[in-house]
């Protein structure tokens, strides 16, 4: 198996330049270093010096990708374009290499990007790891219960619900939970975060929210995977050997049913930290949802740049774990 | 009793102990030990970038900073129109106009250079920072940290020790030196080098080879045209007369800057933490900043050596409300800490507001109908709802405009010919302004006579003077007021423009091209406006939607035929709002620079904008004033669009709210009932607790069919093998 980890590590690397370089190429092609400098500098008052100066200090007064006239100094002091210097002396080289040391540097306003992602990933994760955890028990709870009365009236009405609940918008729940929970019932606060036990009651309403909008969706592709598994068998035997029907569910379907399960949701949870944008945003939620995105709303490469290379990272994290998981699970997988 | 039963009774019992248990208010989003103290609860939309005083230059940054440095001025919170006080200083500075020797005194006529002697008051102190503090031996405590150091360290105000500093006149030549640097970017050094004598060649020298690291104090190069008098008297000598100089000096970039506390943050721990100078600023002003999770929440709580502020006297307009005064000469600030939270969606924000969780709200435009009613005479009122929270209404028009520009440079709607003059003037009368404040605005706003906004001088609509004040070209006054002429005289004017029903010579459609940075889904209505205008007279009109930053391109480089923009007062003074049409800073000859984005270069107004620059507010000025006003108005490079009003609400606890959008400063005014604030919230959040009851019935009675149905099909499953047996038996 550290054969197969190392292995599949080291084709990570090829895969992580390319989504740099076509972060880079795509960002590039919409701003341009001037169009940052002014951003960040203000549309007021700057001038082409001023712009020029932003640039120099920030390290994108060089080419995109290559450089026909480096600086870099022999010894005696003159200036000599180097071969290698002509692709490393770019904004792209420059701008790239730290990141695979996971030193993602200042944002182009000042501000440390490894501090923000600490500070930030961990209301994120405080909203997105209980999400995750009870949307997968009831969404396993409820798929086995509609299978244990599968072809009943109760399997056709939930199944129903389930579509009903995938139709509707995120955003309808997220406003229709705040103003009957909070408004009308005042039970908790629309809004807010806060660290520690005290920030509970503020996160009582978003994994609400979040668990009812993943019932629909989930509670149908759980039932699916199981429905399948209930078909086999192995499932016979285990009836006939006079199982009640709460451990043929549960030890013998939901055990062999987890393969599929593990494919679609181990890959996640790497990412559960990089948060989600509207649930955030309307919680007030200090996470790493909008990180990104208002990144680039300020043309601010050097967030962009990190979290683009922090997603990829975890992304394929998630599918080695995935590959590792299919290991405890099924004994017939080998990883070699 | 079986260990179901005893698992719901067990059940019941904790719920219905939590339930007793939670009394008062269940829904409040801040520590309810603090809502019965001074504590402003208040938020923020987006958050602060940067909070150095040399580089931050937006609205929402200065909301914080403003509260916690002080510059040499500050606007009078209850004088309109808007007028200048001294903040730090003892008082005006004296003014001396020089010759070109740069000593001798002579009159204003032949100045070529602007001496200003300013004079600190000589008590002032810092707030207590970590920066300052010292040991026995004078050394600083924490200019050498080590990350051991800072192992429980998240802001300045988490350090055990602190100290202070007087205020001396150092801090303001310092940071006059700051700014200069060119490494840190302050947006108006552009602005100033031209202005204060010696920046530029002090900003070049300086800037080289810049390491902070060798001289925290910069004191290599000093600025030729500030100069250090006493410990408490500087002088600025700037070029020629530019009396908006001291506007300037009101503004952040100005205030004073302790070297100590750049040394201070210049620390690679620090700066690993985002605890920076751009982060957490150091003042003399009436709040610290203790708290700066710009993600989060902004805490400013009160700095504890602040003792030079108090609520003024005078000054308060006759119709304003007379309870303003009630804390005349009192000492400021009333409220002791401030916390701002992180709100991005109106949604939230405007509930917590109805719940009493803020204390002051503005409308936007999912809720304006929710608050705001309109009489049959156009008034602003509250609806029932407000009225009976006992909410307060103030609403203010802002010293900007939003403005339809022409290129002049472009040859078909540009030029300075009658003809071209009357296509303009046509399509000015056809874009109806009061249509637009109506449907988009809910009417927050006023349709712009000219260039200038009302509460500024040289708008003579707000002296009471409409009027003489109208643009004859676009309105006639009827009725007591401005009434835009009909469509019918932009038809005429069109076709003496020489495009008779919107068609050219060779009666082909006269098509136009609008430039829009706009291309979300909710502009497409106002783009479809628009292009309604243009269609009444018979004009087709084409919209260029794309980026903002290809839309900036465009301006800049005069590739525009039409385009909106806007443009917020950095002073009170018209000065700030005519130089936006003056020729010297047309994009065309500034290299793409400038801000006059309509390219308007007419010798006259250029002429008349240069004398208006150097006056002082008079009748004199006004003449002028009205004469420049009189050429753009038939020029029209513009159409002048509108002046847009903020409405603002608060509550009966929160006090002393007087809307002054010049100023920053403004919450050292402000007070706070806090007992009121706690009873109203009680009484509107009491937690309704019935259907918690319920829903655990519904649990209950859903639970006992499905165990019911659960067990019958397990009967099932073991009944009918044993019956296929049977059968088989039987036969």
């Amino acid at each position: 198996m550290f054969a197969y980890l190392i292995r599949r590590i080291a084709f990570a690397v090829p895969i992580l330049i390319g989504v740099n370089f076509i972060t880079f190429a795509l960002f590039f092609m919409v701003n341009t270093p001037d169009d940052m400098a002014r951003a960040q500098l203000g549309a007021k008052q700057n001038t082409p010096e001023m712009i020029q100066a932003w640039k120099q200090s920030h390290g994108y007064d060089k080419p995109l990708f290559f450089n026909d006239n480096p600086t870099k100094l022999t010894g005696e002091g003159q200036k000599s374009p180097g071969v290698v210097s002509q692709f490393t002396d770019t904004i792209f080289v420059q701008e790239s290499i730290k990141l695979f040391l996971f030193d993602f540097g200042e944002s182009d306003s000042g501000r440390q990007i490894g501090a923000d992602i600490k500070e930030r990933m961990w209301p994120s994760l405080a909203i997105a790891l209980p999400t995750f955890l009870i949307a997968i028990v009831t969404n396993i709870s409820f798929a086995l219960l509609i299978v244990l009365f599968r072809g009943s009236r109760l399997d056709t009405i939930t199944m129903m619900v389930a579509v009903a609940i995938m139709s509707i918008s995120g955003l309808f729940y997220i406003i229709a939970g705040q103003i009957l929970f909070s408004k009308i019932l005042h039970w908790v606060p629309i809004s807010g975060f806060s660290p520690g036990w005290e920030g509970l009651k503020f996160l009582i309403l978003p994994v609400l929210i979040g668990v009812i909008y993943g019932l629909g969706s989930g509670v149908r592709w759980y039932r699916s995977i199981f429905l399948e598994e209930i078909g086999r068998d192995y499932i016979r035997t285990a009836r006939a050997k006079g199982l009640s029907e709460i451990k043929v569910l549960f030890g013998h379907v939901l055990q062999n049913g987890m393969l599929p399960i593990l494919t679609g949701v181990v890959v996640i949870i790497p990412s559960l930290f990089m948060g989600s944008l509207i649930m955030e945003s309307f919680f007030s939620i200090p996470g790493l949802g909008s990180y990104t995105i208002d990144a680039i709303n300020s043309q601010d490469f050097s967030i962009v740049k990190s979290m683009v290379f922090l997603g990829s990272v975890l992304y394929i994290t998630g599918l080695i774990l995935t590959d590792i998981s299919y290991t405890f699970f099924d004994p017939r997988v080998r990883l070699n | 009793m079986n260990c179901f039963t005893s698992f719901r009774l067990f059940t019941l019992l904790i719920l219905a102990s939590v339930l007793s248990s939670c009394s008062g208010v269940w829904n409040n989003p801040h520590d309810e030990n603090l809502v019965g103290s001074d504590i402003l609860f208040s938020s923020f939309s987006s958050p602060p970038k940067h909070l150095d005083s040399v580089i931050s230059y937006n609205a929402n940054e200065w909301v914080f900073l403003s509260q916690i440095v002080e510059p040499l001025f500050q606007y009078h919170y209850l004088k309109r129109p808007y007028q200048l006080d001294p903040l730090t200083l003892v008082d005006f500075p004296k003014k001396d106009f020089l010759a070109k020797d740069r000593n001798s005194v002579v009159d204003a006529k032949h100045a070529v250079f602007t001496r200003y002697t300013f004079q600190i008051k000589p008590d002032i102190y810092y707030q207590p920072h970590p920066a300052f503090a010292q040991n026995k031996d004078h050394q600083f405590l924490f200019h050498h940290l080590t990350e051991n150091d800072l192992a429980s360290i998240h802001s300045p105000a988490d350090f055990h020790t602190k100290a202070t500093r007087l205020l001396k006149v150092d801090d303001y030549i310092y940071a006059i030196k700051r700014m200069g640097i060119k490494q840190n970017h302050s947006p108006v050094l552009g602005m100033m080098n031209p202005i204060i004598v010696g920046l530029k060649k002090y900003s070049n020298k300086a800037s080289q080879d810049y390491d902070l690291s060798e001289d925290y104090k910069l004191g290599s190069f000093d600025i030729e045209g500030v100069k250090k008098l006493s410990d408490t008297q500087f002088s600025i000598t700037i070029k020629g007369q530019y009396p908006q100089f001291l506007y300037w000096l009101s503004m952040n970039f100005f205030a004073p800057v302790p070297w100590e506390a750049v040394r201070f943050y210049d620390q690679k721990v620090l700066k690993t933490k985002n605890i920076s100078l751009d982060s957490y600023p150091v003042g003399t002003g009436a709040y610290q900043l203790v708290e700066n999770n710009p993600n989060q929440k902004i805490r400013l709580r009160v700095n504890p050596n602040y003792d030079h502020g108090f609520y003024p006297k005078t000054g308060l307009a006759d119709d304003a409300p007379k309870n303003l005064l009630d804390d005349a000469g009192k000492p400021l600030p009333f409220i002791k800490e401030a916390i701002y939270s992180l709100e991005k969606e109106s949604v939230p924000l405007w509930n917590k507001f109805l719940q009493g969780f803020y204390d002051a709200s503005g409308v936007s435009s999912d809720s304006f109908d929710q608050a705001i009613s309109i009489s049959s005479s156009g008034q602003m009122g509250l609806t029932d709802e407000m009225v009976q929270k006992n909410i307060s209404l103030v609403s203010v028009v802002e010293p900007s405009i939003f403005y339809f520009a022409f290129n002049m440079a472009d040859p078909i709607v540009g030029g300075y010919e009658p003809k071209q003059q009357k296509l303009r003037q046509s399509i000015s009368i056809a874009i109806n302004y009061e249509d637009y404040i109506s449907i988009f605005l809910n009417g927050r706003g006023i349709a712009a006579q000219g260039p200038i906004p009302e509460g500024i001088f040289g708008n003579l609509q707000g002296q009471g003077l409409g009027e003489q004040g109208i643009n004859p070209y676009v309105y006639r006054w009827h009725n007591n007021q401005p009434e835009r002429y009909s469509i019918e005289v932009a038809k005429k004017l069109l076709a003496e423009a020489g495009y008779p029903n919107g068609r050219n010579a060779q009666g082909e459609q006269l098509t136009l091209h609008f430039d829009t940075a706009a291309t979300g889904p909710d502009s497409k209505s106002t783009l479809n406006w628009y292009r309604k205008q243009f269609e009444k007279l018979g004009i087709q009109l084409v919209i260029r939607a794309t980026d903002y930053n290809r839309f900036q391109d465009k301006v800049r480089t005069a590739s525009t035929q039409m385009f909106t923009w806007g443009w917020n007062a950095d002073y009170p003074d018209p000065e700030n709002f005519l130089f936006l049409l003056d020729g010297q800073n047309a994009p065309i000859n500034t290299d793409g620079s400038g801000v006059n984005g309509a390219n308007y270069d007419n010798p006259k107004f250029n002429k008349l904008f240069v004398k208006v620059k150097q006056m002082r507010n008079g009748p004199k000025r006004q003449q002028l004033i009205n004469e420049m006003l009189s050429l753009v108005r038939q020029d029209s490079p513009w159409a002048f669009g509108f002046y847009p009003k903020s409405i603002a609400l608060s509550h009966s606890w929160y006090q002393n709210v007087l809307p002054n959008p010049l100023a920053n400063n403004t919450l050292k005014y402000k007070k706070i009932d806090a007992q009121q604030r706690v009873t109203k919230q009680l009484e509107w959040n009491s937690p309704i607790v019935w259907p918690l009851w319920l829903l655990l019935i519904v649990v209950i009675l859903t639970i006992y069919p499905i165990m019911k149905a659960y067990r019958q099909h397990e009967m099932k499953v073991i009944s009918q093998p044993n019956a296929h047996q049977n059968s088989k038996e039987g036969s």
